[in-house]
């Protein structure tokens, strides 16, 4: 019964810090140097290993299905394959994932130390809201960002399968085959589609990760185990909310 | 907080007229439980406007959880706590009131510098332009005795200086009541006596109450107008500080033995 009853009232705070958080963006124009460097940490500084796995994401789902479509003589079709499963899921979902390690885990460590050293409520007692103060610069940084991002590893990894296509002699599909059946099948609404979901990706990271640093007490070792907590947190939530958007947007036929 | 008129300050310059005064503290039957453990019983304690009050007691005996019921950061279970005639949860209580808090680990914010800590408060609420604000945070500085160090980081302040500049920024806020939470733990007894110092620095040169949160018996002679002796989470004796050399309560009396 406890655990049910924890449930409810994680996910009803959860609920109501990224409602306080999108009221307190009526303060962004004022906060915009803290949302651009907030930015620059998800999106900018993200970049390069952002790249080497889409690179990789794309190039070994050419090299796992070329050889079979080749087999039936069908391997024409890899680009709108890797384009549609990059677009409407990898992308957002490797993206996601890579931002919940990389930048989730840090947001909860800063804050989670600001928790335990007295910081947070430093910041009360001079009546600054922590929400406004630290967690909406945050979350919409990670709502503009982590989409531009995801745009930005899916034709890298469009990159690299038309790079594995071209170049294995089991597939061999050259580039414009490639490009030609890719921007055929591709359409408009699934990459709507992916950033849609990218998105609301951004949120929950934001809003878990803020939310378990608030709530850290104790010392060092709590700040480790609420990190570890906000990651795996951020994980499930990402794919288990994955799982319904896409029967969502499939039902609205956006799928 | 006001100053010595025959010392101008640079806040004087832009506070348009708005008297700043040092505020009295009134708590009432005040009590705090975590579980079974009782922390504060039917406390009871009057703060006079401009006094410095030390609140002496040994670890674990209510200190913190009683200031952190002053300040507003904890509720109570029941009982009131009382600053310049204004309940401290009142919705209204931060908007008529400027109270700062010095805290042990001095809370500065690691990812700004000096500077940017202690002008926080006065960017946040936009209380001066950017030009006023450097002249606040040099003169706050200098006050404490860091001129110049504006643009260095807190991680490379010693214990000592980060309380400094945490007793700096408490100051930028013009509070009128400023509250210190074990100010000397972990320093070194020469430290012990630079933060005393300041304390009673900050008594001297304006009009602000001051409570001060210890168990460094040094400190409490050392700043203290009166002294309140807290044990089980309640105030046995409360005098000047020549009173309580007279007494002859058990714990004050244990407390004055390490004098």
């Amino acid at each position: 019964m406890n655990a049910v009853y924890l449930f409810f009232q994680t996910t009803g705070e959860l609920i109501a810090l990224f409602l306080e958080s999108m009221y307190w963006s009526k303060a962004a124009v004022r906060n915009r140097d803290k949302v651009f460097a907030h930015m620059v940490e998800i999106g900018n500084k993200t970049l390069p290993v952002a790249a080497l796995i889409s690179l990789f994401i794309g190039g070994v789902i050419a090299l796992q299905s070329g050889p079979q479509l080749a087999q039936y003589g069908i391997q024409e079709n890899l680009g709108g394959i890797i384009g549609l499963s990059l677009v409407k899921e990898l992308g957002p979902v490797m993206g996601s994932i890579l931002i919940a390690g990389r930048v989730g885990s840090a947001m909860t460590a800063e804050i989670g130390s600001m928790s335990v050293y007295d910081e947070i409520d430093a910041l009360r007692t001079m009546d600054i809201n922590p929400v406004r103060y630290l967690v909406m610069p945050r979350l919409l940084a990670a709502i503009i960002a982590l989409p531009l991002l995801v745009i930005y590893m899916d034709v890298i990894g469009w990159l690299g399968g038309a790079i594995v296509a071209s170049t294995n002699p089991s597939i061999n599909v050259s580039f414009q085959i490639y490009y030609n059946n890719l921007s055929s099948l591709v359409e408009f609404k699934d990459v709507i589609n992916g950033l849609v979901k990218s998105l609301v990706f951004g949120i929950i990271i934001t809003t878990v990760c803020c939310y378990i640093g608030l709530r850290t007490r104790g010392g060092p070792r709590e700040i480790g185990t609420a990190v570890t907590r906000a990651v795996v947190l951020s994980f499930v939530l990402i794919l288990v909310s994955d799982y319904l958007m896409t029967s969502a947007l499939l039902s609205l036929g956006l799928g | 907080m006001t100053q010595p008129v025959n010392e101008p300050f640079v806040w004087e310059k832009y506070r348009q007229g708005r008297s700043v005064e040092a505020v009295g503290v009134v708590i009432r039957s005040l009590n705090k439980s975590f579980g079974d453990n009782l922390v504060l019983r039917d406390l009871n304690l009057e703060v006079t406007p401009g006094e410095t009050l030390v609140i002496l007691g040994k670890s674990g005996t209510g200190k913190s959880v009683l200031l952190r019921h002053i300040i507003g950061l904890m509720k109570p279970d029941s009982g009131a706590v009382t600053v310049g005639e204004i309940d401290v949860e009142d919705q209204e209580f931060r908007k008529k009131h400027t109270l700062a808090i010095v805290f042990q680990s001095a809370a500065l914010f690691n990812s700004l510098s000096v500077g940017d800590n202690v002008a926080l408060y006065l960017r946040e609420h936009r209380i001066y332009g950017e030009e006023e604000i450097r002249d606040v945070v040099r003169e706050t500085l200098t006050v404490v005795g860091l001129e110049g160090k504006e643009d260095v980081m807190p991680s490379e302040l010693s214990g000592g200086m980060k309380k400094r500049v945490a007793i700096a920024r408490a100051l930028a806020m013009s509070p009128e009541l400023i509250l210190y939470d074990e100010p000397t733990g972990e320093l070194d007894p020469m430290m012990t006596h630079t933060i005393g110092d300041e304390i009673l620095k900050l008594r001297k040169r304006f009009v602000v109450t001051q409570i001060v949160v210890t168990h460094d018996v040094y400190l409490a002679f050392y700043v203290a107008d009166r002294i309140a002796v807290l044990d089980e989470g309640s105030i046995i004796e409360i005098g000047a500080p020549e009173k309580l050399r007279r007494s002859t309560n058990s714990i004050t009396r244990d407390f004055l033995r390490s004098l």
